[in-house]
């Protein structure tokens, strides 16, 4: 595998803010890699400056081999961007939209066609290709936008926020196009702070934090190292006046247990403890209802991350 | 807003690429907008009654003008207190319809958020910025065509004689200088769509620019060419008028009256104040059209000069600004 995205010592300042300092990132062909990162962390501007459209004030990058700055051409012309607010020429149709970035993009007039054709299909917009872009719903904006991306039939996709706006089912739907790309084999770079969207759709995950990158890896590798490989178990248990959490506290691996509500508790261990769990709760004489094994995911990670970065601050 | 930047390093590709989409684009647009419509409504309406008045009052002149098709744009009326003609309207419309057309090129992009999207496609911002002003520009070379095609047409009928080729040279050459008057307004509104975020504001900006140079800035001239060069003395007062319009040349209105007078009215001998000494042995009569033109150059090369300075100086501020919303 080959790195498409690579960048070194990537520094943007604008006067004394510092929005991207010193970034290191590698993206090898046919991953999909997650920005993810609190609003001002400097997502958009990695991306603006991936794509050319701003200038590094230090540091190299290059996409498919090529430095956006110098040849921002040969870059633009392989990597589809999907800004965070798309917009559209909203008197025109969504046809006569693609058409003009096919036409920015050199296409030939019947390639263009049925290139339009194909995305407007693949996104599910066929049927309201000749209405005007300006009476399309949110989603529908959001699908044409991708659809944009794919006109060119680009071997990177950069998409900064895609599902902001979109209502849950319509972020589904959007996720799922994603992974639509990746088994394309299109490279893709997503920018988000909605860290169980990033988690279902990307390989890897980069977290964001004041222009750096603090934390890089697959989710269960991030969850791994944030969180020590936590485990919550959530016990509801049934026939039993008097307080579980002394005999729980008690098993071995347990770091804490809280009552959530007054039949559930919350066990927080190192280790899956679920059979030593239920064999105290039965021997306790209570019934068990419920013993649900929860896995961390990023929004754990983040939380806990960004908590630890507070205290030592 | 300004973004720091490592020494340009040399870019590669053609900075055109995609030039004519996006003009084309840019055209369709202007062609069928309801702004564009407006304009056009508006400067037809002026130029046919103006014309027709203009007919009226040639049609006792018939045979005894050489110039009779050229007097068409020139020939003044009078409404009430006020003296009206073809190139008096036209040079009132011309930098309303350039700001009309130019006033939101680029921070209307800004504001449909269309702007990232479209520079994320392989193009330069060269090309977005010069498509746009070339759309301009043909929209309202393709007004104007009309136009005058519409007026000679209108000279034909009613007047009943053909434009000798010299006439037809001369309406030509006054096409062109109209386009040029037409460009600086255009390439001025660009250049506030570049600084000003809000449409609003730069057509606001634009039109005081306008404003300023049709009221103000003659008033300005007198009182400076006053103050500095007090006429105390008929060298003086001479030099007093010199400077007043050297000063007024500075005015892009100016600077189109005068290839208009030139152009329009073949006995213009000289663009300026004239000594009875210096028309001595001067033949009287018409300048051919070689001569006339002469007469006009420096005037034409100014106003195609102030387009390329507004342009250039768009293009470097556009180059500077960041392009996210
Ligand atoms: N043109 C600019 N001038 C000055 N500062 C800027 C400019 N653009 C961005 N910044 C600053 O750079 C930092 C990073 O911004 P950026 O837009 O990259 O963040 P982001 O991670 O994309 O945030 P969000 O999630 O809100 O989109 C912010 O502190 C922002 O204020
Ligand atoms: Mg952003």
């Amino acid at each position: 595998m080959t790195a498409v995205i690579e960048a070194v010592g990537l520094i943007k300042r604008y006067g004394p803010v510092v929005a991207v300092d010193d970034l290191n990132l590698t993206i090898p062909s046919g991953e999909v890699y997650g920005l993810l990162g609190p609003n001002g962390s400097g997502k958009t501007t990695t991306i603006l400056m991936l794509l050319g459209l701003t200038e590094p004030t230090a540091g190299q990058v290059r996409v498919l081999g090529n430095d956006p700055s110098r040849n921002p051409l040969a870059v633009k012309r392989q990597v589809g961007y999907l800004p965070d607010s798309v917009g559209f020429y909203d008197e025109l149709s969504a046809r006569e939209n693609l058409r003009y970035t096919a036409e920015l993009n050199g296409l030939a007039r019947d390639d263009a066609e049925t290139r339009i054709d194909e995305v407007l299909t693949r996104m599910g917009l066929r049927d309201v290709s000749t209405r005007r872009a300006g009476a399309y719903s949110r989603g529908m904006r959001q699908r044409l936008g991708l659809a944009d991306v794919l006109l060119k039939r680009p071997q990177v996709a950069i998409l900064d926020e895609p599902t902001m706006g979109l209502d849950p089912e319509g972020a589904l739907e959007f996720l799922d196009m994603i992974r639509g790309l990746k088994a394309d084999g299109i490279t893709v770079l997503l920018a988000s702070h909605l860290l169980h969207q990033v988690q279902a759709v990307c390989d890897r995950v980069g977290l964001f934090h004041q222009g750096r990158i603090v934390l890089e890896g697959t989710v269960d590798a991030l969850s791994e190292r944030v969180l020590g490989g936590a485990y919550r178990i959530h016990l509801e248990v049934d026939g039993q006046a008097q307080a579980l959490e002394g005999t729980l506290s008690a098993v071995p691996g347990v770091v804490r247990v809280m009552r959530e509500s007054p039949r559930g508790y919350l066990v927080e261990a190192k280790s899956d403890v679920r059979g030593a769990v239920a064999h105290r709760v039965v021997t306790a004489g209570g019934a068990l209802l419920s013993l649900r094994l929860e896995r961390l995911g990023l929004d754990e990670v983040y939380a806990r991350y960004f908590q630890e970065v507070r205290h030592e601050g | 807003m300004k973004a720091e930047r490592p020494p340009l390093r040399r870019r590669e590709g053609s900075p055109w690429t995609g030039l004519w989409a996006v003009t084309l684009k840019e055209l369709a647009d202007h062609l069928t907008s309801a702004r564009m419509r407006l304009l056009e409504g508006l400067i037809l309406l002026t130029a046919l009654g103006t014309v027709s008045a203009a007919i009226q009052t040639l049609r006792t002149t018939v045979g005894e003008d050489p110039f009779l098709f050229l007097r068409i744009f020139t020939t003044s009326q009078q409404a009430g207190d006020i003296d009206y003609s073809f190139v008096l309207f036209l040079s009132f419309l011309i930098p309303l319809a350039a700001i009309a057309l130019g006033f939101d090129a680029v921070n209307g992009e800004y504001n449909r958020r269309t702007l990232s999207r479209v520079l994320s496609q392989p193009i330069y911002r060269d090309a977005l910025l010069a498509g746009k002003f070339l759309a301009g520009l043909f929209t309202l070379a393709i007004t104007l065509l009309a136009l005058w095609l519409l007026v000679t047409g209108l000279g034909i009928f009613r007047l009943g004689v053909i434009p000798s080729g010299e006439e037809v040279g001369r309406g030509l050459l006054f096409f062109i200088a109209t386009v040029a008057y037409a460009g600086i307004w255009l390439a001025l509104a660009m250049l506030f769509s570049v600084q000003f975020r809000q449409p609003a504001t730069s057509a606001l900006a634009a039109l005081a620019v306008w404003l300023f140079f049709a009221v103000f800035w003659p008033i300005l001239t007198g009182i400076v060419a006053q103050v500095v060069r007090p006429a105390d003395n008929p060298f003086a007062e001479l030099a007093q008028i010199q400077l007043r319009l050297a000063l007024s040349r500075l005015s892009p209105n100016t600077l189109y009256a005068e290839v208009l007078l030139s152009l329009l009215s073949p006995e213009t001998r000289a663009l300026g104040p004239v000594l009875i000494t210096q028309l001595e042995g001067a033949v009287r009569g018409a300048l051919p059209l070689s001569q006339s033109l002469l007469l006009a150059w420096p005037q034409f090369t100014g106003m195609i000069a102030a387009v390329l300075l507004l342009f250039a100086g768009t293009y470097v501020l556009f180059q500077r600004q960041e392009i996210r919303a």
